[in-house]
């Protein structure tokens, strides 16, 4: 479990990236909802942390492939291979990422 | 239309036999290739490839699975030699024909190549089989490396070499690399990644001959210099492969002329990527090669054009870490503002890189991003959607042929 900022500090709409190996990105959507993915593109070298978000999609800031926040799964070309989710958590206002693929990810 | 026939098995082929499947064709499909390998993605190959970290396993554009799913009959290793006038039939090298309906042409470009470059270790940087060759031959120890040419090949090369070990010299015959794309001030930019790159940057002067008999051994200067070398890198851009359309009913100038839906003089032949002259501009993008094939395949299995494909140019470059995009058209005489982050003194972008707008009439026209993807991106949504207003409205004409 690793501590990623508090939850004031990542607003609607913004992302974070997480410095582990390999690096994650957090989201926190327009709706609120935050997610978390593997931060490297599966496509090529680009931080998806980096991208554009909207809805429940980041596209990625390189060549444009779409990901679905939720599962991970690449929703357009150039990507074919999805990213792998992570569980994220806010305990004491602090949000948090659980390593791992989550169970029902596309990986 | 029974069958179509895609001439060339490239990134912009692979597109357009997609489309033909997801626009519903379901008759015969054929792909030509000239290169022995199914489509692989060319950027890497200046960069990860040649640096080994990346394998050829990494570069194919698909899979088993999806090349099942497309059910192409994949001619391979053999070039498309002529287009009979009335467009029905694409003869191949081998002498063999394919009688089609439809044709896509997807041949792509050559890279251009400097008189006396047949010595052994003087190289070009265009195919897999470019970039295994030149990787095989940094992998053998310290070089000498001269790069001809500093448009982005070059750079990427030099940048590639550069952090293999080697010492590496880039000759361009412009007072500055990259003028023409990004204007001088983006250009002086460019000039001090070499800089920081430990990378020689010589400019203002042609490359008089290579030296050698059977193996270079330098590269004589325009102004009397002359640089020892054990690889030359030949970068000096690419010229369309239309060679093979001549006699065919096509017009050629610098590229297959086309419409602005890649439709070309017969309605049965679209062109698209990097041999397409679409509404009268040639791009080499790898962006235009995946959205082009859309539009033109749309058109195609309408007998008409029916959409156009005027979109917002984009291009990228990764050299000396850091990373290049841009967006937009530049044209002479267009002013530059930074408008985020910063230029520092060596000329070099700063630590978190920047952003500048290229602004023409009081509008912005096109973008650069070093560094700073996450601004880029915002700008270039807008830039898109302003450009959307703009030409809304506004009748779509097909470009003279």
């Amino acid at each position: 479990m690793i501590p990623v900022c508090r939850l004031e500090d990542l607003p609607e709409g913004e992302s974070v990236r997480v410095a582990s190996t390999p690096p994650i990105a957090v989201f926190r959507t327009e709706d609120g909802e935050l997610y978390a993915i593997d931060d490297t593109c599966t496509h090529q070298d680009a931080s998806l942390s980096e991208g554009w978000l909207e809805g429940c999609l980041v596209e990625c800031p390189l060549h444009a492939a779409s990901f679905d926040l939720r599962t991970g799964a690449p929703t357009c070309l150039p990507a074919r291979r999805p990213v792998r989710t992570h569980r994220v958590t806010v305990e004491d206002g602090v949000v948090h990422v659980h390593l791992g693929a989550e169970e029902g990810t596309a990986a | 239309m029974r069958t179509v026939t895609i001439v060339g098995a490239s990134l912009s082929g692979l597109h357009a036999a997609r489309e033909l499947r997801a626009q519903g064709f379901d008759g015969r499909l054929v792909i030509v290739g000239e290169e022995p390998h199914h489509p692989y993605d060319r950027p890497p190959l200046s960069k990860d490839f040649l640096i080994g970290r990346a394998e050829e396993s990494e570069l194919a554009l698909t899979d088993a699975d999806e090349t099942a799913g497309l059910d192409a009959e994949w001619l391979l290793g053999v070039r498309a030699r002529g287009l009979d006038p009335r467009g029905r039939t694409v003869l191949l090298g081998d002498g063999r024909t394919v009688s089609t309906d439809g044709v896509v042409i997807a041949t792509g470009a050559a890279a251009r190549r400097l008189p006396g470059d047949r010595l052994a270790g003087v190289h070009t940087l265009r195919t897999l089989d470019d970039a295994r060759a030149l990787r095989a031959e940094l992998t053998r120890g310290h070089r000498r490396v001269v790069v001809i040419g500093g448009g982005f090949i070059g750079a990427e090369t030099a940048s590639s070499c550069a952090r293999l070990g080697h010492d590496v010299t880039v000759v361009e015959a412009a007072p500055l690399p990259l003028v023409p794309q990004l204007g001088a001030r983006m250009a002086e930019v460019c000039a001090a990644l070499h800089r920081r790159g430990g990378v020689e940057l010589v400019t203002g002067t042609g490359v008089a001959a290579l030296r050698g008999t059977a193996t270079v051994t330098g590269v004589d200067l325009a102004d009397g210099r002359s640089l020892p070398a054990d690889v030359v890198i030949v970068g000096i851009g690419a010229r369309p492969h239309t060679d093979w359309l001549v006699g065919s009913a096509l017009a050629l100038h610098d590229g297959v002329l086309c419409d602005d839906g890649c439709v070309t003089a017969l309605p049965q032949v679209v062109a698209v990527g990097d041999v397409a002259r679409v509404g009268g501009t040639r791009a080499e993008h790898w962006t235009s090669a995946t959205e082009q094939p859309r539009v033109a395949v749309t058109n195609l299995l309408a007998g008409h054009t029916a959409a156009t494909a005027r979109t917002l140019p984009y291009f990228w470059s990764d050299q000396y870490g850091s990373r290049i995009q841009f967006a937009g058209r530049y044209r002479e005489g267009d002013t530059v503002h930074v408008t985020e982050g910063e230029i520092t003194d060596d000329g070099a972008p700063g630590e978190s890189g920047f952003l500048a707008r290229y602004e023409r009439d009081g509008r912005t026209v096109a973008l650069l991003g070093v560094d700073r993807p996450r601004a880029f991106t915002r700008a270039r949504r807008e830039l898109q959607r302003e450009e959307r207003r703009w030409t809304e409205g506004a009748r779509v004409e097909p470009a003279a042929l």
